[in-house]
């Protein structure tokens, strides 16, 4: 597979934060259906091997589209501006404390094992929280203003942790 | 042994001929084989008609004396070499012994690699090759049933197994001289038996989604799939490969022995005698409301409800790893369509009850719960194999456990993560800590732990010759790729100076390649024709696979792609094929020739999977403008 394509570009989709998910599954599934190597089960080790690593693109390409995050990760990406770096934070300081508090709230309800509605609360806050981030990068990224979309990246990751250490805990609670 | 059959050299088969495919559901209790004819799959049944092949090897000084239901008569009388229920040691270490060893009443030998091996009559053993005489078993069945040789089989593995657990399956049907077309989830394995009915298919439009609880004898699996328009997408899989109707025996049989008052160590033909009475009296009680036991002349008394006192913990483990999974695969329990119960284990009136209860949905098990899997797997080894190319059906599976590495403070840090789609490949840039490190140690690590003692260890292997460099400057990137059979392959590159280090992982407790090679050597020793034959056979069906598909694809795509020298070159290596295929009795002759022919295919090939490429897309482009 030719490995200069972008992940975009592999679906024949435009470069762009808004996407067209049934187009994007429709064709993922359509690659799948020629890449996949079931299709290559019975042919010689060389074109298995080269299905393999189709389809695992494909996957992860997929993959990193379909998902906020990383397609605003990759995106920033294509710009020159790579995320993948622990020295990536957000200086918005009004946010950081906020994201403080919420972890606190978070500990808390960890330590006393609930109370369960009070984790609700948290997930639907931290829900809305999160698709305001992502709302505040699409338009930041639609002007072209990359630098302040790349701040606004930070805020995400933030978001999304705090998004999955809430589901996490919620999961551990209803095993108890 | 079985001998398997082996046609006469040189006798060429019919192009276009139907391949010999088959499912096989190498089981914890039982193992079967399937396959599909005139488009329907059925069991293939032993000479008695039985479908079911006890998994129970014999061993006696000379060898294996026998395997399956004549095996399993030795279970009282002669228990140490009566080997049953070896799955649950498969890809296993010693360490696993430990918390699973009562369990299991053998005499266990540790030797070098951390496999725990096993001592019987005939010496010591490993769980492998004992899953390997199984499988050469079926095989054997097989073959006399399809009057041939087999071009491949689909072997299936709980959807949990790890990384390691699949291995050791993968060696095992090496050493049976199997061809592995692919290793299937078992759950998946049943719902393609069961979601390839029209019903599913045949509205284009509608999903469904489906929750397949699969209990046997030794291992719990659920998965949550998707089918869509011939697509059958795993979206989670969870389960627990330790926990299956093998455990609730054992809560029995530990009621019995301290209703009986006996100590706590019992000796091995005492324990078997416990769980015989077990199992068979858990069996009863699916059909009464209480059971009358006999057992080392005493009578005692065991109500359904009792039992269920005893097993409730159990079936409530599983109940969890379904929530778990409808968690990780985000939906919610009330938008799942329908519930596939599979495995022996589910037969249990309890077991139904509280999935019922979970899903607020009745179970569907119109296929035998006990067959279903190797069904599904003999359909799915058939579209491998090539014999059904007009299905347009496509599997997406998942990993079931998380893969990391072990970073600074014994910490895992993740690289693929649980329920990921496979094939995939991600790598991930790591950097030395000291100056001047010319080295790096690498170790693989699979489960969703943090710490690396809780995981699960797979491989540890070496970078060395990394150029010195103060700490922090060099750029180790580490990949990991899994395969379309769950099986993980690891490579580290230093990306200044190109440095690599590839490894296959071959975890530390499974066999190495050239033990395998030893014991497929072994095991012909007693007949050096009978090898060559067999070589010279393999050698010869791949090169009729080989000229089959090649001179189809130059048909098809040759002038379009090719110019003429290579499409010239392409011919003369293939004549050449021909030439020896016809004419050679020499094995390794012929190998050198696909070999040679595979070369210069490879830009072709290449060439073929771009078109395929643009083919599909443009497809679609063309479906909307119709639109």
């Amino acid at each position: 597979m030719n490995n200069s394509k972008n992940f975009f570009e592999i679906f024949s989709l435009p470069v762009s934060w808004e996407i067209d998910i049934e187009a994007l599954d429709t064709k993922f599934r359509a690659l799948q259906k020629v890449l996949h190597p079931d299709g290559y089960a019975n042919k010689n080790d060389f074109e298995q091997r080269l299905a393999v690593q189709a389809a695992a693109t494909i996957n992860q390409a997929y993959q990193t589209i379909k998902n906020p995050l990383s397609r605003a990760q990759y995106l920033l990406e294509l710009k020159g501006l790579d995320a993948d770096q622990e020295s990536h934070v957000t200086s918005d300081g009004q946010f950081l404390m906020n994201q403080m508090l919420l972890r606190e709230q978070l500990s808390e309800i960890k330590a006393n094992k609930g109370p369960k509605q009070a984790l609700t609360a948290l997930s639907i806050d931290a829900k809305k929280t999160a698709l305001a981030i992502q709302n505040e990068f699409a338009s930041q990224y639609q002007i072209e203003a990359y630098n302040e979309a790349f701040s606004t990246l930070a805020k995400m990751q933030f978001a999304t942790k705090f998004v999955n250490d809430i589901s996490e805990l919620e999961a551990d609670l209803e095993e108890l | 042994m079985a001998l398997l059959q082996i046609s006469e050299p040189g006798q060429s088969p019919q192009p276009h001929q139907r391949k010999n495919a088959v499912g096989i559901d190498l089981g914890t209790t039982n193992s079967l084989v399937a396959t599909v004819r005139s488009g329907i799959e059925a069991i293939l049944p032993d000479e008695q008609g039985r479908d079911l092949l006890p998994s129970v090897v014999h061993y006696i000084p000379e060898g294996v004396s026998c395997v399956g239901h004549e095996a399993a008569e030795h279970n009282s009388t002669d228990p140490l070499n009566t080997l049953s229920s070896i799955k649950r040691l498969l890809g296993r270490g010693v360490d696993d012994i430990k918390t699973l060893g009562d369990t299991l009443p053998y005499e266990f030998t540790s030797d070098e690699g951390g496999m725990p091996r096993i001592n019987t009559a005939y010496g010591v053993v490993s769980p492998i090759q004992v899953s390997a005489e199984i499988l050469r078993k079926l095989a054997g069945r097989a073959e006399l049933a399809l009057d041939g040789m087999l071009d491949g089989a689909v072997i299936t593995v709980p959807a949990y197994f790890d990384d390691a657990q699949r291995q050791a399956t993968k060696d095992a049907a090496t050493l049976a001289g199997i061809k592995v077309l692919r290793l299937l989830n078992e759950p998946t394995a049943a719902a393609i038996a069961y979601g390839l009915d029209a019903e599913i298919t045949e509205d284009e439009s509608q999903q469904r989604l489906i929750a397949v609880y699969d209990l046997g004898g030794g291992t719990f699996d659920i998965s949550i799939l998707r089918l869509s328009k011939g697509v059958f997408e795993v979206l989670a899989t969870g389960g627990d490969s330790a926990l299956g109707g093998d455990d609730f025996d054992h809560a029995i049989a530990n009621w019995l022995r301290i209703e009986l008052a006996m100590g706590e160590t019992l000796d091995v033909v005492e324990q078997r005698i416990l769980l015989e009475v077990a199992k068979s009296a858990k069996q009863e009680l699916s059909q009464k409301e209480q059971v009358e036991i006999e057992v080392l002349e005493t009578a005692l008394v065991l109500t359904r409800e009792k039992m269920h006192e005893l097993v409730d913990d159990l079936i409530e483990k599983t109940l969890k790893a379904c929530k778990r999974s409808m968690r990780d695969a985000k939906i919610d329990v009330n938008s799942i369509d329908e519930v596939v119960l599979v495995g022996g284990s589910t037969r249990m009136p309890r077991v139904s009850e509280k999935v019922t209860e979970l899903f607020g949905l009745k179970p569907k098990c119109t296929i035998d719960p006990d067959l279903v899997v190797a069904m599904g797997a003999a359909k799915q080894a058939d579209v491998l194999v090539g014999n059904n190319t007009d299905g347009d059906m496509l599997l997406l599976d998942v990993i079931p456990l998380s893969l990391g590495i072990e970073t600074m403070g014994g910490l895992t840090e993740k690289i693929i993560h649980r329920n990921t789609t496979i094939p995939v490949a991600k790598a991930q840039e790591f950097t030395t800590f000291k100056d001047g490190q010319t080295a790096m140690s690498i170790h693989v690590v699979q489960g969703d732990r943090e710490l690396v003692s809780d995981c699960r260890s797979l491989a540890r292997f070496e970078l060395q010759g990394i150029p010195p460099m103060v700490a922090g400057g060099a750029k180790i990137q580490v990949s990991y790729q899994v395969d379309a059979d769950g099986l993980l392959n690891v490579s580290a590159r230093e990306l200044s100076s190109g440095v690599e280090s590839r490894i296959e992982v071959k975890p530390s407790y499974g066999l190495s390649d050239n033990e395998i090679t030893q014991m497929l050597q072994d095991s012909f020793s007693h007949a050096r024709d009978d090898m060559r034959l067999r070589a010279l056979r393999e050698q010869q069906v791949e090169a009729d696979r080989m000229l089959e598909d090649l001179r189809a694809a130059i048909e098809k795509d040759g002038q379009s792609l090719l110019d003429d020298s290579e499409l010239q070159c392409l011919h003369l290596a293939l004549d050449e094929l021909q030439q020896l295929r016809e004419n050679s009795e020499d094995h390794r002759q012929l190998a050198a020739q696909i070999e040679t022919v595979g070369k210069t295919s490879e830009e072709f090939a290449a060439r073929r999977m771009d078109a395929s490429i643009k083919q599909a897309l443009a497809g679609l482009s063309l479906d909307d403008a119709l639109k």
